[in-house]
């Protein structure tokens, strides 16, 4: 019952945090762009696997994941 | 059944509300600019700290950072830093510096300040090249690298070896912490941090001064992708430049 919560307009899809994710839940979201043109990653936890470990959050070069809640 | 989830990851203290990073994608300047204010936050002297900006993309600390922050010159952050010291010691003062203002044109300064034993800490972001003027090689650049000033590769015969600054300072008798970290994974971050916080308590306890070296990511001017430019550092940059600490009196004296 983990969840992180991703600022899209910060991030620039530089896909640390989904290199890190031990479960793979961070996917980049192809099809559109935020205010600054760049693309950006999305949070897809459909069957409640995220572990809560921050890793991503850790990683994050802009703090785009700016939440994570255990 | 409901169940209240606790927060494991937040904003740090020290950081303004609408920070907004201008680094490009994959920057190591802000996984290090968040550890020095979650250190500031644990440590609980936020509020009686000041900052010393240096030039390069290591300025930008303004843009999230809720503390004093003194400008400086070119590689004379420490000099900077001295003087605020000196007439201010009872606050916390840290220098924010790249390798191209650390390593390459200030560090006479960085040297004599830890020959002084300058009661204050250094932050050094080491990511091999000049990164805000577009990628050319700086003293730290290992052999091989390809920069925007050394196409084919850096070249001992052309441009010399690369300089091994945490291995320098260390020689200096008044260094009393000094430490070569990286940020390549999550393992790596938390040393990192646990090294910045050593170097912060240190200025604490007064013992002199503190040095931390980071190897950092430049993706843009290395040209590389972030991925791919964190398994450099893993795989090129650490071979170089070895992680360890190479100097501590944190413990011996306390």
């Amino acid at each position: 019952m983990s969840e992180i919560k991703i600022d899209k307009e910060k991030c620039k899809s530089c896909m640390i945090c989904a290199s890190v994710c031990p479960k793979g839940l961070i996917k980049l979201n192809n099809e559109h762009v935020n205010h600054a043109g760049n693309k950006y990653v999305e949070f897809v936890d459909k069957n409640n696997e995220c572990l809560g470990c921050a890793l991503c959050a850790m990683s994050c070069p802009d703090m785009a994941i700016y939440e994570v809640l255990k | 059944m409901e169940q209240t989830l606790q927060q494991v990851f937040k904003r740090p203290e020290p950081y303004k509300k609408n920070y907004n990073y201008p680094f490009c994608a994959g920057c190591g300047h802000g996984v290090v600019l968040r550890l020095i204010a979650e250190v500031l936050e644990e440590l609980k002297i936020h509020t009686k700290t000041i900052a010393t900006a240096s030039v390069g993309c290591s300025i930008n600390l303004d843009k999230f950072y809720n503390l004093d922050i003194v400008g400086a010159d070119h590689g004379r952050a420490p000099c900077v830093a001295t003087g605020v010291k000196r007439s201010k010691p009872d606050k916390i003062v840290f220098t924010y510096q790249g390798d191209g203002d650390a390593a390459t044109i200030g560090f006479n300064e960085l040297m004599h300040t830890a020959l002084r034993g300058e009661n204050i800490t250094t932050i050094c972001v080491n990511n091999t090249n000049f990164g805000m003027t577009g990628g050319q090689a700086s003293a730290t650049s290992i052999l091989g690298q390809v920069t925007a000033t050394t196409k084919n590769g850096r070249d001992p015969k052309i441009s010399g070896y690369p300089a091994k600054i945490s291995e320098m300072i260390s020689n200096c008798d008044g260094a009393a912490f000094v430490a070569r970290v990286a940020i390549f994974s999550p393992q790596s971050i938390i040393k990192a941090k646990a090294a910045i916080k050593k170097a912060f308590e240190c200025q604490i306890k007064g013992l002199g001064f503190a040095f931390v070296e980071v190897i950092a990511a430049c993706p843009t001017g290395w040209k590389l992708k972030p991925v791919q430019a964190l398994e450099y550092i893993k795989n090129e940059v650490t071979k170089v430049h070895r992680l360890g600490i190479f100097k501590d009196f944190t413990e011996s004296m306390a």
